[in-house]
């Protein structure tokens, strides 16, 4: 980890008519560093995260990648702003008439312009890194849900990014292929990948976490090591989530 | 007996009247593929438009859809084939029909689409979107596949009525198969080219009938 901003929240605010989700949150990821992000439901965690792609468009605050503000520019620069983010969901949204091969090529052509052969052999290696590559010729619908995750993730290493985003990776997974995906996340972060992650997994954040970021009604109360925010959380309001969340 | 058989199934007389039911069974066939190949592609486009989030193309495309599907196609028809003409405008009686139904059967390809479209969840878009690919790459490679498999029997039944909608140009004198065995109807005083052309009807539509059964029952189950 170096302490060089790659993905900088200055200032994001998101409005949905007058509802206001998030009032002004501030929160810097070092190159190399694995954030976690928790708080309760509604807390605007997601909400903060589909900002940093503009997959939610902010109503004010600038998001700054690899030190680009990514606010203003044309759409092309939009797209190509968001090769350099990957981002993986809940629901996998892997492409349901594709195989999964095509599925971790489509935007390594369309949208990277790569060759066909160099699109699928990148594709293999990040399949065989996910432990998939037996699965290339599978359609998505034949792989359980932890499979398809892994998959997702494949789909968007694939494109070389700078940052990874995860809305919440493990939420819709059965209890037992949640371990899959984690290892997958945290041999990406033993790589140096530079990861934002809205989770549920407290145990996974203790243990890989550089930073813990606790949100609550649209604002970041505390912010700390596992350490700080799991052992000696500052914030009454942490406090109280996490006795929650423990029982 | 023998006269239902003479009336109706007098094989000398469809075999005489052959070559005029072919040609026109070639005109409707050219117009089938007229409007189909328009209303396709004319349908996607305004079924996007009907879904965009611009206001100004949204608004075209909803009133589009609207008064085309509320207007009678024989109405349409008799208004661009012998009303147009009034107004100075000369467009060929090909052009014409075609024009006709093609207003009428893109508004109803449109509503499939849009349907299809909106089948497919937000989430794909969402992730076709998060790995750079623009809307339009995100659209073609990502929704409208999915779109189209889930209403291809809807896709398919509405080119079937397409076929149909068709013989409606021989009310206006345009020699397709209907109006060819009409015509040949009243050259031999027999009826029995118009079965030929009922005929016609049933083993062209017959298969892509079955087929779109056989679809929604796969749906179904």
């Amino acid at each position: 980890m170096t302490n060089r901003p790659m993905l900088e929240i200055v200032a994001l605010e998101k409005r949905f008519g007058t509802n206001t989700i998030l009032k002004g949150i501030d929160l810097k990821v070092s190159e190399g560093e694995l954030v976690f992000v928790i708080g309760p439901s509604g807390s605007g965690k997601s909400t903060m995260l589909r900002c940093c792609n503009r997959l939610e468009e902010p109503s004010g605050g600038d998001i700054i990648v690899n030190g680009r503000n990514i606010m203003s520019g044309t759409t092309a620069d939009l797209n190509r702003m968001r090769l350099q983010v990957g981002m993986v969901f809940q629901g996998f949204h892997l492409y349901p008439h594709m195989t999964v091969l095509d599925n971790v090529t489509l935007a390594q052509r369309k949208a990277l312009k790569r060759s066909r052969p160099e699109a699928d052999a990148r594709a293999m290696d990040m399949l065989e890194n996910v432990g998939l590559a037996h699965k290339a010729k599978a359609y998505p619908s034949e792989l359980s849900g932890g499979q398809q995750q892994r998959v997702a993730i494949a789909r968007a290493l694939a494109l070389d990014p700078k940052v990874m985003l995860f809305d919440e990776p493990t939420s819709a997974l059965d209890p037992e292929l949640v371990g899959s995906v984690l290892k997958v996340m945290k041999d990406l972060r033993d790589k140096g990948m530079t990861m934002l992650v809205v989770s549920h997994e407290m145990g996974f954040a203790r243990e890989t976490a550089d930073r813990v970021v606790f949100m609550d009604g649209g604002v970041i109360v505390e912010e700390g090591t596992p350490d700080e925010i799991f052992g000696a959380p500052k914030a009454e309001r942490t406090r109280a989530f996490l006795a929650r969340v423990k029982n | 007996m023998q006269t239902l058989l003479d009336q109706f199934f007098n094989i000398s007389i469809m075999i005489k009247t052959m070559p005029l039911m072919l040609k026109g069974l070639v005109m409707t066939l050219k117009l089938c593929a007229a409007v189909i190949l328009l209303g396709l592609a004319g349908g996607l486009l305004v079924a996007l438009g009907n879904l965009s989030p611009r206001k100004w193309l949204r608004l075209p495309c909803i009133v589009f859809t609207d008064i085309f599907r509320a207007l009678p196609p024989l109405v349409l028809l008799i208004f661009i084939y012998s009303g147009l003409p009034f107004a100075g405008v000369e467009i060929s009686p090909f052009t014409a029909v075609v024009l006709a139904f093609f207003l009428n059967n893109s508004s109803y390809y449109a509503e499939v689409y849009r349907a299809g479209i909106l089948s497919v969840p937000k989430g794909q878009l969402e992730a076709a979107r998060s790995t750079g690919l623009s809307k339009a790459q995100a659209l073609v490679h990502v929704v409208l596949p999915q779109a189209v498999r889930n209403v291809l029997p809807d896709l398919l039944s509405n080119t079937i009525e397409v076929v149909k909608l068709t013989s409606l140009a021989s009310a206006v004198s345009f020699a397709e198969l209907l109006y060819s065995a009409n015509m040949a109807r009243s050259v031999t005083y027999n009826a029995s080219p118009l079965v030929l052309a009922a005929l016609i009807y049933l083993v062209l539509l017959w298969p892509l009938v079955r087929l779109v059964s056989r679809f929604q029952r796969r749906l179904a189950a």
